[in-house]
């Protein structure tokens, strides 16, 4: 519910009073006895005092077990104590959110009671409805807030963690202790050669895939939609639903048909693709392609079926914002004497831009991270790169294979996992806050 | 006689744009087909066949489904699909949908705020976390479990989903709460009678997506299941091709038509919902 900010002055007994409440409720509830409410007081103060216990029982030793990981081998798991650990700096940072909201709450009391004693509420049920209609969208968003919060901010912050440790196939608890080494893991990454090379190796064919496979997809989804926006077409219906094809048949079954048919030796498109493209072109002989085992050729293949993947989803988006586009404008053009290229370029694009740059971006740091095109098609392969990386492995792949090989590399997973996340974040910040998705004022 | 030319040559261009446009639609659909058909047929091949491709001498049988589901786990990892979809697409849609009404309906203290920190959440490659999940699991048991796959599941979800829900929920006039409040009805009566049926085509597509994510996500459900009567059908089927030596490719096309069908299936028949969902939470955010 809204609140309007009305001036009003007090006095300054009365600005005495509001400043008490405020700090009283440091100690959570005591304010809230000063402002009479005793059943309000009672429950805060009763969560102050759990939170002490927890923080004497259990914290104070989780804090403890983060900084050391453990002086003992064997008996100390270093990794249940860092978990422990990040638990319990979530559980603080809660109950100082609470602790936050619970002095805003005493001060706010404070200021009506100021203006007219009888307006608190002081009675349990008063209590209760007043919960209710404030806290009914708190309450409405608490699921999504805890699922969230173990399941996203925690591993996170786990990641984050991990990175500055020396957690690897060398030590693995229990049998021996993690330490923390600062920043050596990043260091080795860019300075030790065998990683450094990996690391630029797959980084830069990371963004040449990104590039090449998103704008491909871009191209031909919104190519299509112009295309098919044509208003002489027969069957648009049944070219719709082709179209459309792509996007319905679940993508995990497409990269293993496409892995199938891309085989050297037996898949389609060595035994009947070449063959008939070189039978209907004169003079055209193209031998087979060693698709999957040559590094170029295995790329190729990698970035038309993206392609081919992804450019119905943008096809639709565009189909959409092309039927928004009005009529005048085009029939304006031509009078000025526009070609259709001048249309396309100067009215179709445009338009096109202003509705779906943000979620083109989207596209673009969502095949930074495609796992499922790179690893299903070749598992990353042929060859490699070092460390365990294949000549097709990007980043997120090789993190893969760096936490599921015979000798993980949790440390270096986890530091990389770190630079994935601020580029991706970084390119999606300065895209959103270019347009206008940061406004909330609706 | 200078006019009359202008005309041809603007017919004739006609033609040819006629020509081309027709020319790139059958042969994109021809790409688009031919793959797929390539899986069609196969599935119904009997006797040993090695090449993945389009030919239509075989000996069309059944065989191949009857070997998938008496000789192999697939019809486990389907059941074990299924379980995982259907809890993440209830938990996830109800949890998005209460936030999303939150966020279109009121303001509240941390309102934006809390936006923004799900604009940004959304934005981390959680899925990249694998060593967090890894440490995570070791603790709480939950490697080779379906429980904690699926809470990360429905985890990863909610950011994105809140905001495309809440933009649709944007799009139901407030007035309709408003008269409904001067009415009479509480909190949860306006929301669960008067808002709630008008967002169904939204909560339809919010649904399929989230009932389809597990179908088609390999990279953690590898990760975290490490037996094989525990895989998803998307592990499941990877291992009918995965080993170089012994290529079932007429069983993994079975497979795959039994997921893809069904699935296809809904999501046509949801299908034109899609754009208003996407350009109602896409264009604002």
């Amino acid at each position: 519910m809204e609140y309007k900010k009305k001036e009003i002055t007090y006095t300054p007994e009365q600005q005495q009073d509001i400043k008490k409440a405020t700090w009283l409720s440091a100690i959570p509830g005591l304010g809230q006895f000063y402002n009479k409410q005793n059943f309000k007081g009672l429950l805060f103060l009763g969560i102050f005092i759990l939170f002490i216990i927890e923080m004497i029982t259990f914290g104070a030793g989780a804090f403890e077990g983060l900084i050391t990981l453990g002086t003992v081998p064997r008996e100390d798991h270093s990794l249940f104590l860092l978990i422990e650990g990040t638990l319990q700096i979530l559980v603080t940072l809660i109950f100082l959110i609470f602790l936050g909201v619970n002095m805003m709450d005493a001060h706010r009391v404070a200021k009506i009671k100021a203006l007219n004693p009888k307006n608190v509420n002081t009675t349990i049920q008063a209590t209760f409805k007043n919960a209710m209609d404030d806290g009914f969208p708190y309450l409405l968003t608490i699921p999504a807030y805890l699922v969230m919060l173990f399941a996203i901010v925690f591993p996170v912050l786990v990641t984050l963690f991990v990175a500055f440790t020396n957690y690897d196939f060398y030590h693995i608890p229990p049998a021996t202790l993690v330490d923390w080494v600062g920043l050596e893991t990043f260091i080795n990454i860019f300075s030790l050669n065998t990683y450094r090379d990996t690391f630029f190796a797959v980084f830069s064919w990371t963004v040449i895939w990104t590039l090449t496979a998103t704008t491909l997809q871009l191209v031909i989804g919104v190519g299509t939609a112009v295309v098919l926006n044509q208003q002489f077409i027969k069957f648009k219906r049944v070219f719709g639903v082709v179209m459309l094809l792509p996007w319905a048949v679940p993508a995990f079954i497409t990269i293993l048909t496409f892995s199938n048919m891309f085989n050297p030796s037996v898949g389609a498109i060595n035994t009947q693709v070449i063959p008939f493209i070189n039978s209907i072109i004169p003079f055209l002989e193209i031998s087979s392609i060693s698709w999957k085992v040559d590094p170029f050729w295995t790329k190729v293949a990698i970035i038309t079926i993206q392609g081919w993947l992804g450019f119905p989803y943008i096809y639709v988006l565009t189909s959409g914002i092309l039927q928004s586009i009005p009529n005048d404008w085009y029939e304006a053009s031509v009078i000025d004497g526009a070609s259709s290229f001048q249309k396309f370029r100067f009215i179709t694009l445009p338009q096109i831009f202003a509705v779906a740059a943000p979620i083109f971006v989207t596209q673009y740091t969502g095949n930074f991270n495609n796992f499922s095109m790179i690893y299903l098609f070749n598992e990353g392969g042929p060859g490699s790169v070092g460390s365990g990386a294949g000549s097709t492995d990007i980043l997120i792949s090789w993190i893969y294979k760096l936490t599921t090989g015979t000798s993980p590399q949790y440390n270096i997973a986890a530091a990389v996992t770190l630079i994935i996340s601020v580029v991706v974040i970084t390119i999606s910040m300065l895209v959103f806050k270019r347009t206008r998705a940061f406004d909330m004022e609706d | 006689m200078a006019k009359q030319k202008k005309i041809r040559t603007q017919k004739s261009a006609r033609a040819w744009n006629k020509f081309f446009t027709y020319f790139y639609l059958l042969l994109l659909s021809v790409i688009i087909i031919y793959p797929l058909l390539i899986t069609v047929t196969s599935a119904f091949k009997g006797g040993n066949v090695i090449a993945f491709d389009l030919s239509f001498k075989a000996d069309w049988t059944l065989d191949n489904f009857d070997r998938l589901f008496n000789n192999t786990l697939y019809s486990t990892w389907y059941w074990n699909t299924l379980k995982v979809a259907v809890t993440t697409m209830v938990v996830q849609v109800a949890a998005i949908t209460l936030a999303g009404y939150a966020y279109s309906r009121y303001r509240f203290i941390g309102r934006n705020q809390s936006l923004k920190f799900f604009l940004i959440v959304q934005m981390v490659p959680t899925i990249a976390a694998l060593t967090a999940f890894y440490v995570m699991a070791l603790l709480v048991k939950g490697l080779d479990t379906h429980w904690f796959l699926t809470f990360i599941y429905i985890g990863g979800g909610i950011p994105m989903n809140t905001w495309l829900m809440k933009g649709y929920f944007d799009t139901v006039p407030i007035e309709l709460d408003e008269s409904a409040r001067l009415d009479g009805a509480g909190h949860i009566r306006t929301f669960w009678q008067i808002v709630l049926p008008l967002v169904r085509p939204m909560l339809a597509v919010q649904a399929l997506w989230a009932f389809m994510a597990p179908f088609g996500e390999y990279m953690l459900a590898r990760f975290l299941l490490r037996s094989p009567e525990n895989y998803t059908v998307a592990i499941g089927l990877q291992t009918f091709i995965s080993n170089p030596r012994e290529q079932r490719v007429t069983l993994f096309a079975a497979g795959a038509i039994l997921i893809a069908v069904p699935i296809a299936a809904l999501f046509f028949y949801l299908q034109k919902h899609f754009v208003s969902g996407l350009t109602a939470g896409g264009t604002k955010g």
